[in-house]
This record gives C-alpha cells, structure tokens and sequence, in this order.
C-alpha cells in the first residue's frame, strides 16, 4: 500500500468519523446530561434523509431540501420530548429502552405507511457530484469533502454552544449535577427539551448528508446507532469533545481495519483463509478498541461527570 | 389446570389438521420489513398477482397463502419456519431470499417431510452433497448467474478484474461462480460486510489497483449505495462496471439513470419474450406501479410450479409434488424450465443492460445469451 492510499484511507476515516459525531453529539448529551436511555436515535437520521429527499424531489432544488429539512428534524425532536420523552425521565432505564425501541418501529413503520417500503431516490446535484484531486492522482468526491466541511463547521458550532454560551454552561452545569443546576435556577425542563431537539437536528444533519451517499429507506439508521453508541463509550459519557475525538479515531480504525487487516492476514495466511477472517476481524476492531478503552479507562477517555 | 389447557391445545391443533385437509396451504417465507422489505413487498405482490391468475387454487384445490416475515434474520427464519411446519401444518414452505437463511431451516424443513421450495436463495451446500430430495429451487444456484458473467467477460477478452461481494455464502458462491469461466487476472478479492453503507474507503484501494473492469456483488440496499457512491467517485472512467443481482427493478427506481449502461447476467428479464413473461409483467405493472423484479418473477414461478405440481400430480402429497417438480417441464416466466438432478433449473443466463423505456424509466433489456440452457457446477456431487 503507498503512503498517498494510506493518507486517502485515514482522510476516508475522518469523513466517517465526522459523520457519526453529528449522531453521537447529541446522544452523548441525551445519555450523559439528561441520562436516558434513548435507542431511536437513528430513527432522527432517518426522518432527516426523508425531508431532504422528499423537499429535494418536490422542488428539484437539492440546497432547499437540505435546508429545509434541518428545522423540520428539530421540530420533530422537539415534539417528540413533549409528547413522550418527558414522561419517561423518572422510569428506569429498563422502561426507556422498551419505550424508546418500540420508537424505532414505530418510526419505520410511519416511514413505510407514507413513503412505501423502496428506497427513494436521492442523487446530487451537478454542481456537486464531480471530484476534485485532493493529493496528486488522488481524486475525491467533491461531496464528501463538503460533508467533511459542515461536518467540522457543526463540530466548531456545537463546541462553541457548550463552552461559550449561556445554555453551554447550563449544559455543563446540567451533567455536572442536575440537582444543582437545578437549585441554581436552571429550568431543568426546558433544558432538556432543547437538547433533546439539538440532538436530533444534528443527527438530521447526518442523515441529510448521507441521504445521497447511500440508500433512504426505513430503518437506514439503527447500523448507526451501535457505532455511535460504541463512540460515546469511548468518548464518556456527556462529553462532547470526547465524543469528537472518539468519534473520527472509530472512524478511522473502522476504514483502517476495513482495508488493511486482510492484507496483513494474507502476508502469512492462505488466502482463502485470511478472506473469511479478514472482514470478520474488522468488524470487530471497533468494538476491540472499545473493550480496550473500558479496562484501562472505564468512565471513557474525556468523561463529564468528574 | 396443566391438563385442561394440554387438552384444549390437541383439540385446537386437531381443527387445524381437519380444515388443511380439502385446503392447500403455503407457507411464504420472506423479509417484509427493514431495509430489504422492498424485496419481500414484490415478492408477495408477485404471489398475490399468481393466486389471482390461477383464481385463488393451485391446481384446482383451494389454496391459503401464509406469508411470513423472517426479517433477515436466522434466528427468526428457524422459528417462524417451525410454527409453519407445525402449528400451521403447510404442504409447502416457499420463499426465502437469503442464502444463510435458507441454511438455517433446510434442515428441519426437509427432514419433517415437508416439500421446502426457494424463491431466490441458492447456497452450493444445498446443491451439492448436502442436497435433499425436499428441496427445490425455482430461482438458480448462486454460481449459475456469476458463471455468465464471467463467461462473457473472459470471451470479450477483458484482461484484468477486482472482486467485490459481501461476506456471506452468498457472496462467496458469487465469486467462485465467477472465476469458474474467468482466467484472467484478479486483481484484488475483497469481502464487504453484509448491508454495509460505506464502501468509499473499498473504492479508495479499488482505484489504486487500477482494474480494467469491477464485478461486484451487493444485493439491495448495498447495490443501490454502492452504485451511488461509485459515479460519485468518478470510477467510470478508470473501471467497467459488471455486476449480478446488484441493479435491477429493486434498486432501479432510488438510481434512476445514475445506473444506466451498468451490465449485468440474469437468468430472466422484464423484457424475456415469452406469452407468461409478458402476462405478467403487464399485470404487475398495471397493479402495483413500476417494473417487478427477478425477485418477483421468481416467486411469480415459484407459485405457477407449485400449481402445476399439485394439477399434476392430482394431490398435495409431498413425495407427488416432488417427483412432478423433478422431471420439469413446469411453465414460468423464463419459459418452459427443465430440472438438473440435484432439482435446480436448467436455464440459460442472458446479460442485461440498463436503458431507459418508451417512457423514459429505468429498467433492464437483453443483449446477449451467454449460456444456453446452463446447469450448475454442483449437481454431479447431489446423492439424495
């Protein structure tokens, strides 16, 4: 493998990695701040993929779907925790999960009631879908690299509104200690609500980005939700900026693990042999890296709650 | 209580055995939710579409469809196929898309004396010497497709190739299918993982590589991101594309003509021109909206083979029906099809390309015949 393949894979990494941040940023302040357990997470990527592609087929303008379905993703998590989540915060977790898997069918059964089961269609436009030569004979999709771009203008914005800003510091304060926060006069309630609909915004965003990459069709998020659920481990629980970091280093192992492990297993296996262990062995780095994580820091690499 | 409730349960199952005795009833195994639901949905469509041909009866017996959802999952697939066999006593257990599904209730199907017949999945254990005289297939063996494309890439003399299927028996078949007529060189051999959504960091070593063509394998939802995500990179310009079971009436409408010009070898094809072919894909498309796909037309097949078994055979008797369905001759969508001795088609594997209909949507058309009644490479090994 030349350097300039390694340098794309580890660039190829970086993009998955932001991509999932978006979904992780807002489950690691569901789990960590609010702490609740809340399984449809990857039902919000999806409802961000069916605005974008649906408002994109309706007015033929790709910028105005992606737009578009930003607020609408916000919105739906914001009437969500309204109708729902709030009610659930003083059960336990056992009755979160239940509640908030029965979510993740119910979701993608809506999908399939109104849009039907095939997967829609949703391509780029032409402005976008060129590529562009990111090192010499190396050329990238110019979309991906825009992906990367709002991905990281995300990244910078949701780190600034944590660390720079008023409801930051409430945020903070909120994962610190809620009884606190709490008596400090923090509205609690309110609080919640607009993490929760923050948090699904961004894994709409996720989900209106990856809407022309790959397949809109019910259920397209939950291969999500486990990675990310992996990377808010990895980050701990609540951190943000862990979240960040655990998210483009997973990225990176993944695409890594992908390419390079069958190669090295057939320097010294048969290659029948290295062909079935490669990919299963890669499937599992993640969740390797994981455990690692968990036995030598079990609170995670950057956890909020000192 | 413990036996008031035991009696009650023979008594209730007793019924059950009575009213299947004037009905036939199928079990129809498929995946109808998640992200291959679409391929179940057509399926059943396409089961819906034969019960009203033949007026609701299958060989002039009233017959009930049993549909069930094995939601691509083993583990479900063993539990649903064993209330079908047992609670719902089917005559016949149809259907089933995946291979390593198909695995998981070959035995317990077969060995319960219960004619198991699949609409679309084909493993080579199930061919060869783990063959079972139950079993039938009304799609292909999985290597039968691949071989064409092999056969035809060899024959236009392309010189070098990069393998890509998911990592499952399926993927496997396809690619050993593959190299069976092709000898020239591989390039690279890379196994995916199944329902994977990302292959950019595949496409990345796949471009170093430098290929004169990529034959991929990636069924459903992975055929429709992978497509995608190929034009995205520009990969046309370095790599031919050919692929089997990748681009076809399933994942056609989400790409539209993104796909057009992709090649690929099927054993059938909306546009196949034959009276039962075009009756069907006329009524399909004036009943459900858009084209059916070979997923459809096979489980359209699996139906007519088990009408002219029973018609045939004069009952639903499991051995009856097999020894009809053995000799062939049944009419389908792919014509008159003839049996091997391990009871999977003979037929022939034409290359399609996609193009753009009268009205201007996406589908498939024949080029070219690659094989002529082609059978597949395992049957020598099935002793039943």
């Amino acid at each position: 493998m030349t350097l300039t393949l390694l340098l794309e894979q580890i660039f190829n990494g970086l993009q998955s990695g932001v991509m999932l941040f978006l979904i992780a940023a807002g489950l690691t302040l569901i789990l960590g701040v609010m702490n609740f357990v809340f399984l449809a997470h990857g039902a919000q990527v999806m409802i961000g993929a069916y605005a974008a592609a649906s408002l994109t087929g309706i007015t033929g303008n790709f910028y105005f779907g992606a737009l578009a379905a930003i607020p609408i993703t916000f919105l739906s998590g914001y009437v969500l925790e309204y109708l729902l989540i709030r009610h659930l915060y003083q059960r336990d977790h056992m009755d979160q999960v239940l509640a908030t898997f029965g979510l993740i069918l119910f979701f993608n059964e809506m999908i399939r009631i109104g849009f039907g089961p095939a997967a829609l269609f949703s391509n780029l436009p032409p402005s976008l879908s060129g590529f562009v030569y990111i090192l010499p004979d190396t050329p990238y999709p110019v979309y991906r690299l825009v992906v990367i771009g709002a991905g990281l203008v995300c990244a910078v914005g949701i780190h600034y509104l944590v660390n720079r800003t008023k409801v930051g510091a409430m945020v903070r304060a909120g994962a610190n200690n809620e009884a606190m926060a709490a008596a400090l006069g923090v509205n609690i309630g309110l609080l919640r609500r607009f993490i929760f609909a923050a948090g699904a915004c961004f894994a709409g965003i996720a989900g209106v980005m990856l809407g022309p990459l790959t397949a809109v069709e019910p259920g397209m998020g939950e291969p999500l939700l486990i990675l990310s659920l992996v990377v808010i481990i990895i980050g701990g629980l609540g951190s943000v900026r862990g979240a960040f970091i655990a998210a483009v280093i997973v990225g990176v192992v993944d695409t890594l693990g992908r390419v390079v492990l069958p190669l090295i297993l057939r320097s010294f296996m048969e290659q029948s042999a290295a062909d079935g262990a490669g990919p299963a062995l890669a499937s599992m780095m993640v969740y390797l890296l994981m455990t690692i994580v968990l036995v030598v820091k079990p609170t995670g690499l950057f956890p909020a709650k000192g | 209580m413990k036996r008031l409730l035991m009696a009650a349960t023979i008594s209730a199952a007793m019924v059950v055995g009575t009213a299947s005795a004037d009905t036939v009833k199928i079990g129809y195994m498929t995946t109808l939710s998640g992200g291959a639901g679409i391929i179940g949905k057509q399926m059943q469509n396409a089961v819906k579409l034969a019960m009203e041909h033949t007026g609701g009866k299958l060989g002039g017996v009233d017959a009930e469809v049993i549909f069930v959802d094995d939601q691509r999952k083993p583990d479900v697939a063993k539990q649903l196929a064993n209330r079908l066999i047992k609670s719902d006593r089917v005559d016949v257990v149809a259907g089933v898309i995946w291979s390593n599904l198909l695995m998981a209730i070959h035995k317990q199907v077969t060995r319960s004396d219960t004619l198991l017949i699949s609409s679309n999945a084909g493993p080579s254990p199930l061919a060869g010497g783990g063959c079972h005289k139950n079993f039938v297939s009304m799609s292909w063996q999985n290597d039968q497709t691949p071989e064409g494309m092999g056969k035809y890439m060899q024959d236009s003399g392309v010189s070098s190739v990069y393998l890509m299927a998911p990592n499952y028996q399926a993927g496997k078949d396809m690619l050993s299918g593959f190299k069976r007529h092709y000898t020239g060189e591989i390039v690279g051999e890379v196994y995916t993982k199944l329902g994977q959504t990302d292959f950019q960091a595949e496409l990345s070593a796949l471009r170093a590589a430098k290929p004169a063509a990529t034959f991929v394998f990636q069924p459903g939802g992975m055929g429709i991101n992978f497509v995608k995500q190929w034009n995205q990179g520009g990969m046309n310009d370095l790599s031919k594309l050919y692929t089997v079971f990748t681009v076809d009436a399933v994942s056609l409408p989400a790409l539209k003509d993104t796909a057009l010009g992709v090649i690929a070898t099927q054993t059938w094809s909306p546009d196949l021109d034959n009276p039962m072919n075009q009756k069907f894909v006329a009524d399909y498309k004036a009943k459900y909206g858009g084209y059916p796909s070979f997923y459809a037309a096979q489980a359209y097949d699996t139906m007519m083979a088990i009408d002219y078994a029973i018609g045939k055979a004069g009952s639903a008797d499991t051995e009856a029906m097999r020894a009809v369905l053995a000799g062939g001759g049944m009419p389908t969508t792919r014509g008159i099809l003839q049996m091997n001795s391990n009871q999977f088609p003979i037929q022939n594997v034409f290359l399609r390309e996609v193009v753009l209909d009268s009205d201007g949507v996406a589908t498939t058309k024949i080029i070219d015949t690659v094989f002529e009644n082609h059978g597949d490479a395992y049957a020598k090994d099935c002793k039943f």
